[in-house]
């Protein structure tokens, strides 16, 4: 992963509650076994007009021109704004996949599923958690005329807007520093291997038949 | 570090949830989350192969092979199994997952195995999912294991690889919610109408950020299969975990599992868990009663689990709704659904009928719609009507009692096991704007297959309307005749 540095970003609005994890991302595209790759897939059955399948070419599939990202001014968002209970459903990790390798960095709503959370934050994308009223005046500032661009500084934990408007929100501490660093978790809990052993060690005395092996 | 297994001797009445998280503490972290030890993993074909391949990169093995179970079922066909896969890009990853078993030595059932199944329904069989485990797949429906009094969660692929490096996993903190449910089930409703009921009362976002505990007595009367059913929908109202405390009918369903301890350790086991319920006392954040005396056959008429009504409803107004997003939420779902405000549910006509998925694919489940179904026919209008059992073993034993005959004499498909139609990844799916009963977990728009139009139900309800033609109430004819 890679560390998450300070950006001013543009932002798209999708104007929906309980946005699931199958429309992120259809489920014919998670039959594929890489962890890349999966932008132009992104919210599949909204942005095209056809069904597509892993491998098209999507250049060349009639888009939808009602949805969002099709605007030419969003293509290039880098924050997408959602409504309440983003993410839910299916425990998917291609669903964050997607919207990375969309472009997306952070994301901002009044909240998200908990699993679909944790996933994000595990491939560099921010989710952010505001206020409704917070919400909705992003939504009215974001469809005027004037395309909205927000300042995402995570050390401060800060989203500010160009006139000033500074909207705090809070993370914790911990998956804040691996974001920072681009950590990876693995490693840093590989580092208590003692611990996790001498943890075995006593469950073992416990509760032997989880150990029949010995 | 302290690693600790906490000793306590105080008389703090403890929840289920502090109960199983205090014994899998790693390590503590002080904003409340923790690095837990993970018992038991299971894996499927879909949500795995980065995470192996993560670990090959990084050099790593398996902290420990001998808790992990793996099977394909998501892709899998669930008929025609001689002819192998036909989707070529589904058949690499059932391959790769094969392949990668083979190597790393981890247990792993074949396609077409007796032993093959859905995930949530051959772990409980085979007696792997114990009480006072955790138990992860990368799968949101985990949550089904709690019926053991396990701690059992949806993980992502980025978690999967973590659990296989190293034995553990980071989690944060989870709010404690108590359903208790009390009262005599009316006949003909099922644990799938107390779930949906539950959904529809507190939202799919209702439970985010908490572990449910089942409770109360219509719940300790259960079966551990309907339990299992509740559980599994734990995750549609935003909880990733569903619990049920440890009862006698847990240790009786248990006994004599292929994977149960046996002799002096089930009796050493059998004590432990016991113990493995709330104190009474104990205190949660979050308290919902659920009267299941009033609670009706359940049936879902939009694109959200919550979207759900009595059968004898009517499709609600979204004019009713006074908050504007919600609002264009109702209207979008009833377009989605091609359904008019003010319909009659039991006058929407159907297309298809699923019985099937790790909510309602069991042997219980499959002998409630049979006994609905028994010398009758599937109405005319229905261009497909499937029953796919859970698992190898759920199969045979139907076959033994005579069920799959009661379902193909009716003129249902009796089919092989696997998640089939709850996600269409394999060829079990719904074209665009065919509507169906499926008592599967989720009626997202395209779920199904894009397009289609998902009416979640129970199996009853399903076996009722596949004969109708349209949604019916079964209570009302019971009365009836």
């Amino acid at each position: 992963m890679k560390a998450f540095k300070q950006f001013c970003g543009v932002v798209a609005p999708l104007d929906r509650i309980n946005v699931d994890t199958d429309a992120i991302l259809p489920k014919q595209f998670m039959k594929l076994i890489s962890k890349y790759g999966y932008g132009d897939y992104l919210f599949d059955n909204w942005r095209y007009q056809d069904e597509g399948q892993p491998g098209d070419d999507c250049s060349i599939r009639p888009l939808n021109p009602q949805f969002v990202l099709n605007q030419p001014r969003f293509r290039s968002a880098e924050i997408l704004l959602c409504r309440d209970n983003f993410g839910c459903g299916s425990s998917r990790e291609h669903a964050p996949w997607a919207l990375r390798d969309f472009g997306f960095k952070a994301l901002i709503s009044t909240s998200f599923a908990d699993i679909f959370y944790g996933n994000c934050l595990k491939n560099g994308v921010l989710p952010i958690v505001l206020t409704e009223d917070e919400i909705d005046h992003l939504f009215t500032l974001a469809a005027s005329d004037v395309t909205l661009r927000l300042e995402v500084n995570l050390a401060a934990q800060t989203l500010v807007q160009s006139q000033g408007v500074v909207h705090h929100f809070e993370i914790d501490a911990f998956r804040k520093n691996c974001l920072m660093l681009g950590l990876n978790e693995i490693g840093l809990t590989l580092a208590q291997a003692d611990t996790v052993r001498l943890y075995e060690d006593m469950r073992r005395t416990t509760e032997p038949w989880l150990f029949p092996d010995g | 570090m302290k690693c600790s297994i906490r000793q306590e001797t105080s008389e703090v009445p403890k929840t289920l949830l502090q109960k199983l998280w205090e014994t899998h503490v790693v390590r503590h972290d002080p904003d409340g989350s923790a690095v837990l030890y993970i018992d038991l993993q299971l894996i499927n074909e879909v949500t795995s192969p980065q995470a192996f391949e993560g670990l090959s990169v990084a050099g790593l093995s398996p902290w420990r092979s001998g808790t992990i179970i793996a099977t394909s079922d998501h892709n899998v066909p669930t008929k025609d199994l001689a002819m192998g896969i036909q989707d070529p890009v589904a058949k690499i990853q059932v391959q790769t997952l094969e392949r990668t078993c083979d190597e790393l030595d981890l247990r792993h059932f074949r396609m077409g195995e007796k032993g093959q199944g859905i995930l949530h329904v051959i772990a409980p069989e085979l007696g792997a999912s114990l009480p006072g485990m955790t138990i992860v797949c990368g799968d949101s429906h985990t949550s089904t294991h709690g019926a053991f009094a396990a701690l059992a969660f949806g993980i992502g692929t980025s978690e999967i690889e973590h659990v296989l490096a190293t034995q553990c996993l980071r989690v944060s903190p989870m709010a404690s919610m108590s359903v208790q449910i009390d009262g005599v089930l009316p006949p003909f409703v099922t644990a799938k109408d107390l779930a949906l009921s539950l959904i529809r009362k507190i939202g799919t976002a209702g439970a985010t950020g908490h572990a449910i505990e089942f409770t109360g007595s219509t719940v300790r009367g259960l079966s551990m299969e309907a339990r299992m059913t509740l559980c599994n929908m734990a995750i549609e109202a935003g909880a990733r975990v569903g619990l049920i405390g440890v009862d006698e009918t847990t240790l009786t369903y248990l006994y004599g599992r292929p994977h149960a301890p046996r002799r002096a350790a089930w009796e050493a086991a059998a004590t432990f868990w016991r113990t493995l319920h709330s104190d009474p006392g104990a205190v949660y954040e979050k308290v919902v009663h659920l009267d299941a005396a009033t609670v009706a056959p359940q049936v879902s008429w939009g694109t959200s689990p919550q979207m759900v009504c009595d059968v004898l409803d009517k499709v609600p107004d979204p004019l009713d709704e006074v908050d504007p997003t919600k609002r264009q939420a109702l209207v979008r779902a009833l377009d989605y659904m091609g359904l008019k405000a003010g319909t009659a549910i039991v006058s929407i006509e159907l297309d298809k009928v699923f019985i099937g998925s790790c909510t309602n694919a069991r042997l219980e489940d499959l002998r409630a719609a049979a006994h609905v179904v028994m010398g009758r026919k599937v109405s005319s209008r229905i261009k497909q009507a499937l029953v796919v059992p859970g698992s190898g073993l759920v199969k045979s034993m139907a076959e033994a009692e005579g069920l799959d005959r009661i379902f193909i004499d009716a003129g249902f498909e009796w089919r092989e096991p696997g998640c089939s139609m709850c996600l269409g990844m394999n060829d079990d799916r719904l074209l665009p704007g065919e509507r169906c009963a499926s008592t599967s977990n989720r009626n997202f728009e395209g779920r199904q297959g894009q397009g289609g139009r998902t009416h979640l139900v129970s199996p009853v309800t399903a076996a009722a309307a596949a004969l109708a033609g349209h949604f019916v109430d079964l209570t009302v004819d019971e009365k009836r005749s």
